[in-house]
């Protein structure tokens, strides 16, 4: 069998005494929705930001198609093809939605040295990100100002752009947080139609999402993974349900 | 595409500004011609500044320093004996990019109040340089006897030749910020500015676009310092004083930062109202002597009222192509 899409060895982040991630092994196969689970400060945003680069690692390995990027910065992994949504809503607020995902195609078309045609006006990068946002459903909403839009279409907005860089792997910070309830299953039945084409890494507190939608759920716990399997295999796990799902229950 | 109130606007200040010489010289008032010529000099650097700070969220306190390195290019070379234009210009040019690419290659490693006080500390060590180098004339500078010379093309000692040269420059500047700011490029630093967590996300490294676009905006107020110091045939470290990278950075404001025409708007809001301030004569003493004072009141009220500055009362182009 091929290696996995995603191959996380040992790894460590500690700020100050407290170990944030510690000791976390985790593979994430290709076209599988592997969801992370885990009770508060049990380390899922560190986590996300180790292997999205925003945060150094301070020990152990990130393989990513068969590539160590374990010290490689976050723009050259979204190169690579690795994208991410952010717990907290990160978009370009005072630009059009249609700019926000053209911008996230232009990342991925060469560099950008270059000066003089208007980008908007620019069918290769306008086009692509055009039809990104119909497959998101935001089709009709282009023109608006990212910040006149409603707080699930933001979130819907900045999944687009991490789709217009036609990632191999997609971290998704939280997808559904703060979201109500029709907006909420509105994300979740999207997130579905991406399962199988694009790999997905979740994290999650939605338990209802992350049952609908996981192929295989890692618990971490104090920033260790304490059990991996299909999510019946979860369920019945006696030390997830002490350590975690216990507490819902 | 029709244009928008604030393009047409500046239209008109653009022709109207062509006009003023025709002007000036029908009611005998050659001052105006001196004092529009320099509002359209501080407009060129301002544009500049407005590029990395509007656009690019670089808070320059130090913007003074490439007027400086231009009019020193300028000045320097003159009091050694050369005075071709276009060698004096291309210097003024080319040593403000490159003392811009030192300068912007340590400061945008950092951001927020570290960036104001590094790019300030590098200019006020040009400005002690200025000071202390006695063969320039030290803080007293010295008299340019010559202005640079475009043999067989144009004279700059022709006061409305001059003008026509700088109102040029001028339209030729604010489109190029133009076009720059819109391409590809451009929605490189605006985005870093408006998120860049959200911008290395996706795949940028900002700082190589952020430090070319300090290059090019020290590049252009080069031109500006090398225009200024034929405008005052004098050469002054005062060109390089912290107060006047606080000017550039007030007509910005004032202007409507992050827009095509508020640097221009800004220029000559601010020099205008500096002169009615001082000059004007129906105005009683006191304001002539705290004429200050009332400036900084309506800067004040600008900040406060009018987020966007002059250009932000007037409506800009839907698709926000003007930023």
């Amino acid at each position: 069998m091929a290696e996995p899409m995603l191959v996380v060895e040992n790894l460590r982040k500690s700020f100050g005494a407290l170990a944030a991630t510690d000791g976390v092994n985790l593979e994430v196969r290709e076209g599988e929705t592997h969801a992370i689970i885990g009770p508060n400060g049990a380390g899922k945003t560190t986590l996300i930001s180790q292997l999205s680069g925003t945060l150094r690692t301070d020990e152990g390995s990130i393989r990513f198609a068969g590539e160590d990027i374990t010290e490689l910065p976050a723009p050259e992994r979204s190169r690579k093809g690795l994208a991410r949504s952010f717990q907290i809503t990160s978009i370009y607020r005072e630009f059009t939605a249609l700019d926000n995902v053209a911008l996230a195609v232009q990342a991925h078309a060469g560099h950008s040295f270059r000066f003089w045609r208007p980008a908007r006006a620019d069918a290769a990068l306008r086009d692509p990100a055009r039809a990104v946002l119909e497959e998101v459903g935001l089709g009709a909403r282009a023109e608006l100002v990212a910040a006149n839009l409603a707080h699930g279409e933001q979130r819907q907005l900045e999944i687009a752009m991490a789709l217009a860089t036609r990632p191999r792997l997609l971290l998704l910070d939280e997808p559904v947080a703060g979201m109500g309830t029709d907006e909420s299953l509105r994300m979740v039945e999207f997130l579905a139609t991406l399962k199988g084409s694009k790999t997905m890494l979740l994290v999650e507190h939605d338990m209802d999402a992350v049952f609908t939608l996981a192929d295989r759920i890692s618990v971490l716990v104090y920033g260790r993974i304490i059990a991996t399997g299909r999510p019946e295999e979860i369920r019945a796990n006696p030390e997830v349900r002490a350590a975690y799902l216990g507490e819902e229950a | 595409m029709k244009p928008s109130p604030r393009t047409l606007v500046l239209f008109a200040v653009l022709a109207l500004l062509a006009a003023v010489p025709t002007l000036a010289a029908a009611f005998n008032q050659p001052f105006y011609l001196d004092l529009f010529r320099r509002i359209m000099i501080f407009a060129i650097a301002a544009a500049s500044l407005n590029l990395i700070l509007g656009y690019g969220g670089m808070v320059s306190f130090g913007h003074a320093a490439y007027l400086g390195i231009g009019a020193y290019a300028v000045g320097v070379l003159a009091h050694h004996g050369i005075h071709n234009g276009w060698l004096q210009w291309a210097v003024a040019i080319g040593g403000s990019a490159l003392v811009a690419l030192v300068i912007g290659a340590v400061s945008i490693r950092t951001s927020g109040i570290y960036f104001i006080m590094i790019t300030l500390a590098f200019t006020q060590m040009l400005y002690y340089m200025g000071i202390s180098i006695e063969e320039y004339g030290g803080d007293d500078g010295i008299r340019v006897a010559k202005l640079s010379q475009f043999e067989g093309l144009i004279d700059l000692a022709n006061p409305t030749a001059f003008y026509y040269v700088v109102l040029a420059l001028l339209a030729v500047v604010l489109l190029l910020v133009h076009r720059l700011v819109n391409s590809r490029f451009g929605m490189v630093i605006r985005a870093a500015k408006s998120n860049d967590a959200r911008t290395r996300a996706i795949g940028f490294s900002p700082y190589p676009y952020r430090l070319a676009a300090f290059v090019i905006a020290g590049a252009i107020c080069g031109l500006a310092g090398a225009l200024l110091v034929n405008q005052t045939a004098y050469l002054t470290p005062e060109f390089m004083n912290w107060t006047r990278s606080g000017e550039l950075m007030f007509m910005v404001i004032l202007g409507g930062i992050g827009t095509t025409a508020g640097p221009l708007f800004g220029a000559a809001a601010l020099l205008l109202l500096e002169d009615l301030l001082q000059g004007w004569s129906l105005l009683p003493k006191l304001v002539h002597n705290f004429w200050q004072f009332y400036l900084g009141i309506v800067l004040v009220l600008v900040v406060l009222f009018a987020k966007r500055g002059l250009a932000g009362l007037l409506r800009g182009s839907k698709d926000g192509a003007d930023g």
